[in-house]
């Protein structure tokens, strides 16, 4: 049995002038921008439709955010010199610059974490109607820090943001600045006043569910990518001695990927956090 | 009832409107039955005259069928008229010519629940009390906010619908949790109660009678969506005036939902 | 696989972990026909409870357990739960997977001269993509609160309004498995088309039904990631306890809803129609390309309008993007976006009309073979008219307010996807299984198989545009809580005593499928004499398909062509 000799994995085809799987590729990549292109709809029908809407740079982490632009930028140029170190039959130039790919995305995988992680501890409490709350009568809610094991008492040990009175979506680097010191003293609120209880993570509006789910979902793009890098990495040496065209090929596309990924970043950056 | 208003075809129509929507139906439907028709007649004689047999051949040539030309040129046009002729005039005075206030109408809130229709009707100032979904528990259905001077007079009826004879009636249409669709087959109107939405509707009886399980729910709302059903009660102005002079007095919305 | 000539791969990667593109045509064909016999019996027993609402049907209880019965009765969730599943795995895990993953997989590769798909692992991915998606949907009748129930549809904030019942969350998971099984696939089968065409096989040498697949594949490319990305977010709203489908104020139970607000249910069904309207197209153009290649070879003629049916296709392909919110007329619309889609829709009817009269017109002046896969393929003709006939009125909003979400959309769809796809996906199964097996189906049983199919899906498709008339809503329990239903109630029960005489119907050809793979009647590589590059190959063709590499010299349908010796002049013969 001899295995089917399949055409134009290597060279390109003559009248398309793409290789199989450049074109299979530009293919995924459409329906990717479909995906991304029905997130970002929704995000723009959510939008209008709000009441109200936070100002992404005033309750996200913008300095952060801009560094992993720089970063996932940058791994997308050590990505195209990883292609290059191919083309020129470099294998040392290829995995330098494929292993500083893959650590510039570790890098911007650690930072996403880095900014999710706060969200996650920093708890907005909704009071209900008439609610007595010392010092915070006729405000809608209080943002600040409690302890988790409160979560499912009958009143809660809360320590509220610096005194601002009850607007939601406080600024949240200047918590951490201020590590938690400057910290009004606690206060006790009963269950019952409170209409909801919820920290800054996906559930607490449309702005966070749609900023977790958008970057979370590019997230999962970038931990697939770093698995195709790290296999091309790890065991592509085979490959690259016995059929460089093809392997070069094969850089090629994840490249393309890589790239796509980095777009979406581009799109994702400026809508969530400055618009 | 005794005489049957439902049938192998369309029900009866009491409504004003809904004869334009069953001559919209009735052409398509004459329309359907020809194109068949046609296409059967052409089709069987095909299979008969140009079945494999002995001593015949098939032909290399395709035929130059004109008069499959003129059919389509035929379907075209007639999905044109009827587009721009009947259904987007219809569908069109349906959801936007409303009769303007002031003028003689009469107008209802209807809240769609699981698995019920509360009808909310703003009484003798013919203003609706102001509603919240954080008043709203088994008593007060449509949170009815009590302390709103315009809420003294308002009542709610559980399943049931009553309006006046020839007159229109303007239906402001929401959901407490899910999404409903709101269907009086008789009146030929539907619409979607979609929670977050409160959607306008009209339609206008012809016909004084007691319509029993007359507004049906168009759309699964959860398990027993099939029992999701309204009494529709078109009265004259007289009776309907009774009738709103005794839930304002004595019939209270309790009571009537104890009825239910 | 390459470097390792004449070397056995074994049971499994030969039958199993395949990568060769009929071994997995094969699979898929197996399972979506398994998965479509479910989806029949659990239609099956719905019409046990329409025709017969609240009986004793302690017998299935006896079956299914205690979880959808009480004393005999079925519960209103069990019937919800079938209804949705019964939609759920005939169209993404039965009709879908049978027309491209099945019919594609096997013949599009054999169609094109092609050794095999572009991709063959990622072919292999694909199938087994589907059958884990699969097997969670499967699943999702075993667990607490058993499948999900709130239609196909699964329309917010319904399907958002019990989270602690993990059917619905399956449902979404199963989904996400099934639309990447469907990305793989068609970016396979448009590479494939694109690049691996054989010599002389220029785009319009293309039979048709490879077109239809290519078309087919772009829908499936482009229309289902909405549907991901609607997943994704439903997912959130159900796990995370995210609101984007969630608006505020919602009493669910008569508790308010602890949750943020400010979503929108119409959101998720702008997503979900822009998938689902290109899908019925997705269901119904393969089918077109089957009945194409069947009437072509029957008739012993060249198609009407080769080319005006290429050019619908695309053109169906492309509209079928800018109709979805035909299914949204009564969500409160405003009159310049419903005379946008009325317009669209009505557009979209040509190109369904000019392949219909193609089809038919080609009929004229050929020498027509009453065969089993012909007489199923000219079945598809009238039922189709019928099912795009009755979306006339569905498209026209002002008929529609009457017509909508009763049980006359039930029978439009059906009779486009039942007496209409499935018609021509059996015309399919009996026209290639003697090139898959090398042995012919049985024509009696065929026939039998035929009548009995088509009587009886007409039989349960009619009653319900009389039901739709007299204003039943569909999804409904038990329609004798109605007047209206209850008019028709014998109407309801005709349709299923149809249905369960259709299942009686479908014994033959599960007798002649198997059967006839031992004792049919073994045949030559073209038994039917066609012209297309399958029957270039053996049947069954090998592992590489063919024995010297086809070249291509003519059209795909040169039937009786004057002057030649046969009446049928193979694109591969000089």
């Amino acid at each position: 049995m001899s295995a089917p000799v399949i055409r134009y994995i290597d060279e390109p085809h003559p009248i398309t002038g793409l290789t199989n799987g450049k074109l299979g590729l530009w293919l995924f990549l459409a329906s990717e921008v479909m995906l991304f292109g029905a997130l970002f709809s929704s995000y723009i029908l959510l939008r209008v439709g709000a009441d109200s809407w936070p100002d992404g740079w005033d309750v996200l982490n913008v300095p952060l955010a801009t560094l992993n632009t720089v970063v996932l930028i940058s791994s997308s140029v050590t990505m195209v010199m990883a292609w290059v170190g191919c083309r020129l039959n470099n294998l040392g130039k290829f995995r330098f610059y494929m292993s500083l790919t893959i650590a510039l995305s570790l890098v911007f995988l650690v930072i996403k974490t880095i900014e999710y992680k706060p969200k996650f501890e920093h708890y907005e409490a909704f009071l209900a109607d008439g609610a007595l709350v010392k010092g915070y009568e006729g405000s809608e809610s209080i943002t600040g820090h409690l302890d988790e094991n409160d979560l499912d008492k009958d009143y809660i040990l809360f320590s509220p943001d610096a005194v601002q009175h009850g607007t939601s979506g406080d600024d949240e680097h200047s918590d951490h600045e201020k590590g938690g010191e400057g910290h009004a003293e606690q206060i006790r609120i009963n269950r019952l006043d409170i209409d909801r209880l919820t920290n800054f993570g996906p559930k607490h509006s449309n702005f966070y569910g749609l900023y977790f789910t958008m970057t979370g979902l590019h997230g999962l793009h970038i931990v697939g990518g770093i698995a195709v890098n790290l296999y091309f990495l790890l065991f592509g040496t085979g490959m690259f001695r016995s059929n460089p065209a093809q392997f070069s090929n094969r850089i090629e596309c994840a490249g393309l990927y890589w790239h796509f990924v980095d777009l979406v970043w581009i799109f994702l950056f400026p809508t969530i956090y400055l618009l | 009832m005794e005489e049957s208003i439902y049938g192998w075809w369309l029900p009866i129509d009491i409504s004003v409107n809904g004869h334009k929507v069953d001559l919209l139906i009735d052409m398509l439907h004459w329309f359907m039955v020809v194109i068949f028709v046609g296409w059967a007649i052409f089709f069987t004689y095909c299979l008969v005259r140009f079945r494999a047999r002995e001593g015949h051949k098939a032909s290399y040539e395709t035929i130059k069928a004109k008069p499959s030309k003129y059919a389509e040129i035929f379907v075209v046009i007639f999905e044109v008229v009827l587009l721009f002729g009947l259904s987007i005039p219809t569908f069109g005075a349906s959801r936007t010519d409303f009769p303007a206030e002031g003028d003689d109408r009469v107008e209802i809130h209807v809240v769609a629940e699981q698995f019920q229709w509360n009808v909310h009707y703003p009484g003798a100032d013919g203003k609706f009390g102001s509603t919240s979904p954080k008043l709203v528990d088994s008593e007060n259905l449509v949170g009815l906010d009590h302390s709103d001077p315009a809420a003294a007079d308002d009542f709610v009826t559980a399943g049931i619908m009553h309006i006046p004879v020839d007159t229109p009636v303007v239906i402001r249409l929401t959901s407490k949790d899910v999404i409903h669709s709101f269907f009086i087959p008789i009146m030929r109107v539907k619409q979607d109660a979609i929670p977050g939405m409160a959607i306008p509707m009209q339609f206008e009886a012809t016909r004084v009678g007691e319509y029993s399980k007359a507004i049906a729910c168009a759309q699964l709302c959860g398990n027993n969506h099939f029992t999701m059903s309204g009494d529709l009660f078109v009265d004259t102005q007289e009776d309907y005036d009774a009738w709103l002079a005794e839930m304002a007095s004595g019939g209270d919305e309790e009571e009537e939902e104890e009825e239910e | 696989m390459s470097g390792h000539d004449h070397h056995d791969p074994g049971f499994i990667r030969k039958y199993v972990f395949s990568v060769d593109h009929k071994v997995i045509g094969i699979q898929y064909t197996v399972t979506s026909l398994l998965f479509l016999f479910l989806g029949f019996a659990l239609m099956m027993i719905m019409r046990a409870q329409l025709a017969y609402p609240k009986a004793d049907f302690s017998f299935l209880e006896n079956i299914f357990g205690e979880a959808g019965f009480v004393g005999g009765t079925m519960l209103p969730e069990f019937y919800n739960q079938l209804g949705a599943m019964h939609g759920t795995i005939m169209v993404f895990l039965g009709v879908v997977p049978l027309a491209v993953g099945g019919f594609g997989n096997y013949v599009m590769p054999l169609q094109i001269g092609a050794p095999d798909m572009a991709f063959p692992k990622l072919n292999m991915a694909s199938y087994w993509v589907y059958f884990t998606g699969g097997v969670v949907m499967i699943c999702s009748f075993f667990v607490e609160g058993g499948a999900a129930q709130y239609g196909w549809t699964s329309y917010p904030p319904l399907a958002n309004t019990q989270p602690h019942l993990i059917g619905q969350t399956m449902w979404l998971v199963g989904m996400v498995f099934l639309i990447t099984s469907s990305l793989l696939g068609s970016v396979n089968f448009i590479v494939t088309i694109v690049q691996l065409r054989v010599k002389g096989l220029t785009f319009f040498r293309l039979p048709f039904f490879v077109w239809a697949q290519f078309i087919t594949s772009f829908l499936l490319l482009l229309a289902f990631p909405p549907l991901e990305a609607a997943g994704v977010l439903q997912l959130m709203d159900r796990v995370a306890g995210t609101s984007f489908f969630m608006p505020d104020g919602l009493i669910i139970s008569g508790s308010p809803a602890v949750n943020a607000g400010g979503g929108n249910p119409l959101l998720w069904q702008h997503l979900f129609w822009f998938l689902a309207h290109p899908e019925v197209y997705v269901l119904i153009l393969p089918a077109m390309g089957i009945v194409g290649e069947i009437v072509a070879n029957n008739t012993r003629k060249p198609l009407w309008g080769y080319r005006s049916l290429v050019y619908s296709v695309i053109f169906l392909g492309f509209m079928s993007f800018i109709v979805w919110a035909h299914h949204m007329f009564m969500t409160g619309m405003g009159q310049s976006m419903s005379i946008f889609f009325q317009t669209t829709t009505m557009i979209i009817s040509i190109p369904s009309v000019i392949i219909l009269t193609a089809l038919i017109l080609s009929l004229w002046g050929g020498s027509i073979r009453f065969n089993t896969p012909m007489l199923f393929a000219l079945s598809f003709l009238p039922m189709f008219a019928i099912g795009g006939l009755t979306g006339l009125p569905l498209g026209l909003a002002a008929s529609d307010i009457q017509l909508h979400d009763t049980y006359y959309v039930i029978g439009h769809f059906h009779f486009v996807v039942a007496p209409g796809t499935l018609m021509a996906l059996f015309a399919g199964v009996y026209f290639w299984y003697p090139k898959v097996t090398g042995r012919m189906m049985n024509s009696a049983l065929g026939k039998l198989h035929w009548i009995g199919t088509l009587v009886f899906l007409n039989g349960v498709f009619i009653p319900m545009f009389v039901q739709g008339m007299a204003g039943v809503s569909r999804r409904l329990y038990d329609q004798t809580h109605y007047e209206h239903g209850q008019a028709v109630q014998e109407w309801t029960i005709a349709s299923s005593w149809s249905a369960w005489l259709l299942g009686i119907a479908q014994i033959p050809f599960i007798l002649n499928f198997f059967m006839s793979f031992f004792a049919g009647k073994k045949v030559d590589q073209n038994p039917w004499k066609a012209t297309t590059l399958e029957w270039a190959a053996p049947s069954p063709p090998p592992h590489g398909n063919f024995a010297t590499e086809p070249e291509v010299y003519r059209g795909p349908y040169e039937y009786s062509v004057p002057g030649a010796s046969d009446d049928y002049s193979p694109q591969f013969v000089k």
